[in-house]
């Protein structure tokens, strides 16, 4: 930002500005990363491949996270609407490749590398909605509004079709919580809360109402999670299992790597979905507390870089990616403590896997790049 | 390049008021989160440790038993044999290879059986045992049984395999089953599957999977520390699966099979009043019962590279030229549609040019057949007569005509994967070859040539047709799922409307006359206890399915012509209605049509269509 040959005055950080990382937040990651190293040990019965393989994974996502730093906040202005326009096309793609080869079809093959296209879209979308509402007069007005909603709803319709509910739950999130910073109307919000509450209650009292918008096995999950003995040996018994290893737990916890209903294979999916029942079933209450402080303290670290930041794209972006940290954190505990349905969203930064890992530290690199890059004064 | 951003403080009171209120949100929905599990851990941690700790419950999977099929007569086509099996607990070895290598210095294990278990091994889900050994014979058990200490996650079990008793002869109406792969396991219900480890494949296992299958029961065990089932506590049983029974005759289906003698081909007989399949051979087949616990690489690339492709079903997926056995439909659609009348007659010299132009289209008989009617163009199997029709009628009417008795459709038979092959039409050439219609074309189609292509169950289903007078009821193998019958599926646009009633039986009458008359190209096989209306067919080119490549080298070594034959019988009210192809086989009349009568015998005669 030097182009006007002013340089601007050093600004006031919390922290040190490192290679433009932000230290207080990367100290969060790094420990939520080893935790979450130490119970992915434990939930895999220490299984060592395993845990070298998601260590790999953790090296190439630090890696992104440090590369998204360095970008700074105008150039990812800059490549928001292409990255958008990419990610509509390859959805568009994945989903005619899914049509020729008949079924789910979420991953697209390039030959040298396979990935979820939904997974970029998960930072292209409010990446898109930024760009498109940081010129505009704030709080947005009805139009804006209108246009960024489609903005936000043809990628995410795009993934229910794949069909992937939960990711695309993720995405239209991710959207949706930028055109909160915006200033969309509250009373529109308390309006969407009390339809929505409205046709949770339909569907509780007439089930049938759900064939309409949801797939047989999703449906099937959701009215699970309102009676989860009718599948005793399907979903309904994701949620038991989980629950008796996390009651189970109790306030000090059975200990690491005494977890038995986790070692006895009662948990499905273990050490990826439901690893935050391994954690509560074996570090209790105390340990969960703890972790849960944790992630609290590295979203407000989020939420006050947006609070700080200095331009309104910067501000939308890193507010929106923060509060996306946490929906997944807690799409994931609620899904797991039996409050939410199984949607299959991961703990983030903990349960194995390196597609979500990545998109998450991208994320994180571009708040840092917010924080550590200043902006031209006028 | 990006536009340099400036410090831009519009919006941001109202940003830091929402970011408030996010924390607060976001404090409230921790909140609730540490609730339910003060809850789960504090609330109710004597409920749930008691389930954890004193009262361990594992629910295990019973898989239901698959259902039979029997044909007509109660015969057994498939069934489930209790065998017991030398199976691996993968979690419970340490050293796979060092196991394996032991097993074999009391049970010798073949290169096969061991590949086939990695395998296995590399496509079963966690937890499951898989087989190494199959059906043990009561020595092996023995001899395994006193060593049994030393193998640690070794163990015999009794499991269920499916058995094909008629093996070659049914394999393509049946089909198999076989271990469920990945594409299988996204597309099914896996609690259904829980312990089910096979799944249809090909055939009738295929098509009725859901019917089979059964419903999967369930298991409640307590187990100790270790895992170890203690006792059963509760016990859903599984509901098994659903027998189908068959109008498909097996003694039936051997008459014809062995009746093609050495040739390769297809038979399928359709019982008229019904609808129902009582013959579909596929010749050469394969042993099926070879692919239900996996077949060796070898076995299979010797039967899938086999140039006579025996795991193909020509009946149901294969597509021949039709050649002459399409002449009666093509003349009632000329009759039907008023190109000509039934006293219409034209003099054939032995050829055929457009307008006494142009290309010379050769009758098979050089010298030509004379002043030939409706009727002696059938049982003489007149080319020009049928040239110079279809040049009238032009490929529109022919086509939409021969439409109505499914040609280029699917019958809707109960069988995976069944080929439309191709009736074809001026937009079909355009779309697949990129060119336009020829007059040409219509005088090849004329005589079931060309670009024509049937399947044999096709042309038996379209003689049923014409025989049964227009009316239309798809084709089907099976009777009763259980003891529902499968519901009659007849076609919405059924029958075929009649014109005039006289046109029909001028075609019928000339089909009979290919049997009957003096001079007719069937007339082997007129018997004195029954009659038979027929038409016979030589086709001229090398073919199967439309999507299938041939290997060029292997076709010039088998230039004969396919010999077919179309039948139905008794003439008066036909009861059974049969397709033949003998693959090279020459003529029509020499080869197929005693195919056709040795089943008719055997049906009329012997059987008597016993139920």
């Amino acid at each position: 930002m030097e182009e006007y040959g002013y340089s601007p005055p050093p600004q006031k950080r919390s922290g040190k500005a490192l290679l433009h990382l932000d230290l207080p937040l990367l100290t969060g990651l790094l420990l939520l990363c080893a935790f979450g190293l130490l119970m992915l040990y434990s939930a895999s019965d220490s299984d060592m491949g395993l845990l070298k393989r998601q260590l790999l994974h953790l090296g190439f996502a630090f890696g992104i996270l440090f590369i998204a730093a360095q970008i700074t906040p105008s150039v990812l202005r800059f490549v928001s609407p292409w990255l958008y326009i990419g990610a509509l096309l390859l959805l568009i793609g994945v989903l005619v490749m899914g049509e020729i080869g008949k079924g789910a079809q979420r991953w697209l093959d390039l030959g040298f590398i396979r990935f979820q296209p939904s997974e970029i879209a998960k930072l292209a979308v409010p990446m898109m909605v930024c760009w498109f509402l940081a010129t505009r007069k704030l709080p947005i007005r009805p139009l804006t509004t209108i246009a960024a909603l489609v903005l936000v709803l043809l990628p995410a319709a795009l993934i229910v079709r794949q069909p992937d509910l939960g990711t695309a739950l993720l995405v239209g999130a991710a959207g949706l919580l930028v055109i909160y910073f915006a200033g969309f109307s509250w009373k529109l919000i308390i309006l969407l809360v009390v339809v929505l509450g409205v046709a949770v209650l339909a569907v509780v009292n007439n089930p049938d109402l759900l064939d309409l918008v949801l797939h047989e096995y999703q449906k099937k999950r959701v009215l699970t999670l309102f009676n989860p003995e009718n599948d005793p040996l399907g979903a309904g018994y994701h949620i038991i299992q989980s629950k008796i290893a996390i009651g189970s737990g109790g306030i000090y916890g059975k200990g690491w790597l005494n977890g038995t209903q986790s070692h006895l294979e009662f948990l499905p999916e273990q050490h990826t979905d439901f690893i935050f029942a391994v954690i509560s079933e074996e570090l209790g209450l105390i340990g969960v507390i703890t972790m849960l402080l944790l992630y609290m303290f590295i979203i407000l670290r989020g939420l006050y870089i947006a609070s700080v930041a200095q331009t309104p794209f910067r501000r939308l972006l890193a507010g929106a990616l923060t509060l996306t940290f946490f929906i997944y954190l807690l799409v994931n505990t609620g899904m797991v403590s039996g409050i939410l349905p199984v949607v299959g969203v991961p703990l983030p930064l903990i349960s194995y896997g390196g597609t979500s890992l990545v998109t998450i530290m991208a994320g994180f690199g571009m708040i840092m790049s917010v924080h550590s890059h200043s902006a031209a004064r006028y | 390049m990006a536009g340099p951003e400036r410090i831009n403080k519009s919006g941001l009171a109202l940003f830091r008021s929402r970011a408030i209120m996010a924390t607060l949100l976001v404090v409230g929905a921790m909140t609730i989160i540490i609730s339910r599990m003060m809850w789960l851990q504090v609330d109710n941690y004597v409920h749930y440790a008691t389930l954890s700790a004193d009262n361990r419950i594992k629910l295990l999977p019973l898989p239901p038993p698959r259902g039979n099929i029997y044909d007509r007569a109660g015969r057994v086509l498939a069934k489930n044999i209790s065998t017991v099996d030398l199976l691996i607990d993968p979690e419970q070895v340490q050293d796979m290879q060092a196991t394996i290598d032991q097993i074999n210095t009391i049970l010798p294990l073949s290169k096969e059986e061991v590949d086939r278990f990695k395998r296995q091994k590399r496509r079963t889900r966690r937890f499951q045992k898989i087989p190494i050994k199959h059906n043990l014979s009561d020595a092996e058990m023995a001899r395994f049984a006193v060593e049994r200490h030393r193998f640690r996650g070794v163990e015999l079990g009794v499991t269920q395999r499916r058995n094909y008793p008629y093996s070659e002869l049914t394999a393509h109406v049946v089909g198999y089953i076989g271990r469920i792969n990945e594409r299988e396991l996204e597309s099914i219900d896996q609690n259904d599957y829980a312990g089910t480890t096979h799944i249809g494949k090909t055939g009738l296992e295929k098509f009725y999977e859901s019917h089979l299958h059964g419903e999967v029961g369930v298991k409640k065990v307590e187990i100790d520390a270790a895992g170890q089932i203690i006792r059963t506590l509760e016990v859903t049983p599984p509901i098994p699966g659903k027998d189908l029974h068959l109008y498909f005759d097996v003694e039936l289906q051997r008459t014809a099979t062995d009746a093609l003698g050495e040739h390769n081909g297809s038979v399928v007989s359709i019982e008229t009043a019904t609808g129902g399949i009582l013959t579909l051979v596929s010749k050469p087949s394969f042993n099926p019962n070879s692919f239900v616990n996996g077949i060796g690489f070898s076995e299979y690339n010797e039967l899938r590279d086999a140039r006579s492709r025996p795991l193909f079903n020509r009946a149901v997926n294969g597509s021949y030229p039709p050649g002459s056995t399409v002449k009666p439909f093509i003349g009632l659609a000329g009759l039907e549609q008023g190109v000509v009348s039934i006293n219409h007659r034209i003099s054939c010299a032995g050829s055929y040019r457009i307008k006494g132009r142009g290309r010379k289209f050769r009758d098979w008989k050089r010298s030509g057949h004379g002043v030939v009617s409706i009727d002696k163009a059938i049982y003489r199997s007149c080319d020009v007569y049928f040239y110079d029709l279809a040049h009238s009628m032009g490929i529109r009417k022919f086509h939409d005509y021969l439409d109505k008795f499914h040609f280029g459709r699917r019958t809707g038979i109960d069988m995976p994967r069944e080929t439309t092959a191709i009736l074809p039409s001026p937009e079909w050439k355009k779309g697949r070859h990129g060119e336009n219609w020829y007059p040409g074309d219509t005088v090849n189609v004329g005589i079931g040539q060309g670009y024509f292509q049937v399947s044999p169950l096709q042309l038996a289903y379209a003689t049923t047709i014409l025989a049964s007078d227009g009316r239309r009821i798809a084709p089907r193998l099976v009777a009763r799922i259980g003891d529902t019958p499968t519901l009659e599926k007849v076609d919405s646009n059924s029958p075929i409307e009649k014109v005039d009633e006289h046109n029909w039986e001028a075609v019928l009458e000339g089909m009979v006359h290919v049997v009957e008359t003096v001079g007719g190209t069937a007339r082997r096989i007129r018997n004195d206890d029954y009659r038979i209306g027929g038409k016979t067919g030589t086709a001229q080119v090398f073919s199967l399915s439309e999507d299938e490549e041939y290997d060029e080298k292997g076709l010039r070594k088998e230039l004969l012509d396919h010999a077919l034959f179309i039948a139905f019988a008794p003439v008066e009210t036909p009861e059974i209605s049969i397709s033949v192809i003998a693959e090279h086989g020459g003529h029509g009349g020499s080869t197929s049509a005693p195919v056709a009568k040795a089943v008719m015998d055997q049906w009329f005669l012997e059987s008597g269509g016993s139920e």
